[in-house]
């Protein structure tokens, strides 16, 4: 029997020469004459060690990583076709404490198949949770995605199952299903990953929510940043139509369901529901007023889901096993298990499925190791550039969407970016400022001015201008940020920079730098350099 | 590296006329017409809003709104370079002000030459392997000096 050798094609894999790789390892399999055959699975998702290659042995698979294109002839001469020993070996994938210790629901399937292998999917138990909702009434399709207790894991929270029987009851000829694969925050990759490594699960997932709200037509609207994972969805979409998974009659039911993916183009504020909806719609992507709710009027001004990709994603699993058993992860409100993102300055980078309620701090040094540089760890930012910076002394804290409320902290997405010691948090705060000012839309006057203004507030609390009164300045414009903006960019941007103040305020009363801040340029930083007083 | 075509205003109304039954077709059209010529020309304005049944602002005001959308050619090569927390927390405005100097231009810019375009961009995820860049749609990890560098110089031999 051919041996199979694994190399992923995960976007990041490809990074640090995952191709070159699995070319290097084709061309060694012709070369010695041998029977083995090259696969493409999606990423593991333990980064550090990429690219990260696989061998099938009568023992399970065997690791070897991080390979490079130099390492490869060596891995043959070893005997690696037969698992056997090499500097670069890591024993049986499964065996690696990174990923023994997770528990992998969502991404249960990601990095062992070929992502485009709808075999693979099948025997994997992909389509079970399809199989399961055909049989179902879609109310109770509904019910059991309520009582999974799944919340929507974009980084909001809401309960998944609440925003389903809103469609459900709406009556309308046409409801759609829009997935939001803008996955804009620094720090996340989960959705990337799922969508690159597993596609089938998250295109089952809409097909899913579309037969319980009776939507015939779904949209994932994919960032421009993410060409890889578009061109995956593009070719698993059209897989699922070849074998009748989508289309007009969805696995033989005489239910229909058609899908299509869409390319945003840039711009972060489109992952924000109401802005993604106009994008779809072909025009700016202003964020719309609420109410009414996506789910009364969506899309084309009809009743639409709209969810996350780790949501849908999540669907599947939810309708196989049952709302019971995924309910059994987690603590407290937060059900199930959050795909942590581990990112930044750490040494052993990588995604962590795991029930909420593991915590900060075992996430970061039992997972991931500590800091990347080894100097000592001084801030982490934990769910995207509009969630808090905590210090060192709030690592206690679980992975749990009310702990983090609690502490004036967003558990959002899960992603944790970590900083070393030489971070300065009033850059950051100034960071946040500054990126709130490129990528509003400018639809509320607080973010669209507001965010110029307190990168020039900032600048000068930096250069010692006025000190306190400008920090008095600039907890007055957050407040207006807070209160005066519609989603949540403008809302939560005072989450960074308060949680910079408050946890980290020697930052704020350094001496003022010699020559200017050190900012890099940008369209942004040359706008907000001609400093006016701000009144 | 960009294999783009001269504006021609045939090939841009095909291209539109393709797609104009699609729902919320303006943003799909937008990106066949930069596909094709690298930009989005002043003159398919016109063409696209009468095709569409939208006013000339409508047209500008969304493709003004998108980053991606390029009024005019970029360089032979576009790289964009992650500026986001968790490629700072790996010190990648090093890299960028390395870059920078390298080829002479600020984050936005293009070389005199029209050879490289430098953007900046915010998040490419690729958090756990940063700094990240992508070269000509293509991503890399662990963007250090030395990695930009070989990546800058590789481009330039192979233009």
């Amino acid at each position: 029997m051919s041996v199979k050798i694994y190399v992923p094609c995960d976007a990041a894999a490809v990074s640090v020469g995952a191709d070159a790789v699995a070319r290097s390892i084709a061309e060694e399999i012709a070369a010695r004459r041998l029977n083995a055959t090259l696969v493409r699975n999606g990423s593991r998702g333990m980064f550090w060690l990429e690219p990260l290659v696989e061998v099938e042995t009568p023992q399970g698979r065997i690791a070897y990583g991080p390979v490079s294109v130099d390492s490869v002839a060596g891995l043959f001469d070893a005997g690696f076709l037969e698992g056997k020993a090499h500097a670069l070996q890591l024993g049986p994938t499964e065996e690696i404490p990174f990923l023994k210790r997770q528990e992998r629901l969502t991404f249960a399937r990601c990095g062992i198949t070929d992502p485009l292998s709808l075999s693979d999917y099948v025997s994997h138990g992909g389509y079970r949770g399809l199989e399961r909702a055909l049989k179902l009434m879609p109310e109770t399709i509904v019910e059991e995605v309520t009582n999974s207790g799944l919340r929507g894991r974009g980084g909001a929270g809401f309960p998944t199952g609440i925003k389903w029987r809103t469609v459900l009851n709406t009556p309308a000829d046409q409801k759609y299903i829009v997935c939001n694969a803008d996955e804009g925050d620094s720090g996340t990759y989960a959705d990337r990953m799922i969508m690159e490594g597993d596609p089938f699960v998250l295109i089952e997932g809409m097909t899913i929510a579309g037969i319980a709200v009776d939507a015939t037509s779904g949209y994932i609207y994919v960032r421009s940043e993410y060409p890889h994972a578009f061109r995956t969805l593009r070719h698993a979409i059209a897989i699922a139509y070849e074998k009748g998974y989508l289309g007009e009659s969805v696995a033989g039911s005489g239910k229909r369901f058609d899908l299509d993916v869409r390319m945003g183009a840039g711009a972060y504020i489109c992952g924000e529901e109401t802005s993604l909806l106009e994008s779809l719609e072909g025009k700016r992507g202003q964020i719309r007023f609420k109410p009414p709710l996506p789910a009364i009027s969506g899309l084309f001004g009809k009743p639409t889901v709209i969810n996350n990709v780790i949501s849908l994603a999540t669907v599947p699993i939810i309708l196989d096993k049952g709302g019971e058993y995924y309910k059994n992860f987690g603590m407290g409100r937060s059900r199930g298990t959050l795909t942590i993102q581990l990112a930044g300055n750490i040494k052993h980078g990588g995604l962590v499925e795991k029930a909420f309620g593991l915590s900060l701090r075992d996430a970061i040094y039992d997972f991931g190791g500590g800091t990347a540089s080894g100097r000592p760890l001084r801030a982490v930012q934990v769910g995207g550039p509009l969630g808090a910076y905590f210090p060192e002394s709030l690592l206690d804290t679980p992975l749990d969407y009310e702990a983090f409320a609690e502490r004036k902290g967003m558990l959002g997405h899960g992603g944790i970016v970590v900083f070393d010691d030489t971070v300065d948090l009033a850059h950051q705060a100034r960071f946040a400022m500054e990126f709130c000012a490129v990528e509003s839309c400018g639809k509320c006057t607080p973010c669209r001015v507001g965010s110029t203004r307190g990168v020039e507030v900032i600048d000068k609390i930096i250069a010692d201008q006025e000190r306190s009164r400008n920090l008095e300045l600039l907890d007055d414009l957050c407040e207006v940020l807070t209160d005066g903006s519609l989603c949540a960019l403008g809302g939560l941007i005072p989450f960074p920079v308060q949680s910079a103040i408050r946890h980290f305020p020697e930052d704020f009363h350094k001496p003022a730098p010699a020559n200017g801040s050190g900012q890099v340029s940008g369209k942004v930083s040359n706008k907000v350099e001609e400093t006016r007083p701000w009144h | 590296m960009s294999k783009s075509r001269a504006w021609d205003a045939d090939r841009a109304l095909t291209l539109i006329k393709e797609r104009e039954s699609l729902p919320g077709a303006l943003l799909p059209i937008l990106h066949a017409l930069q596909d094709e010529f690298g930009y989005i020309d002043k003159a398919a304005v016109p063409l696209i809003a009468g095709v569409l049944n939208l006013s000339h602002a409508e047209v500008h005001g969304t493709i003004s709104f998108y980053h991606d959308f390029r009024h005019s050619p970029a360089g032979k090569h576009v790289l964009k370079m992650c500026r986001a927390e968790a490629c700072q927390s790996m010190g990648c405005e090093n890299t960028i002000r390395h870059v920078e100097n390298k080829l002479g231009v600020r984050l936005g810019q293009t070389t005199d030459d029209r050879s490289f375009t430098v953007d900046a961009v915010y998040c490419l995820g690729n958090c756990a392997l940063s700094p990240a860049v992508m070269l000509d749609g293509k991503l890399y990890g662990r963007v250090s000096r030395e990695v930009a560098d070989f990546l800058i110089d590789s481009a330039q031999r192979h233009a």
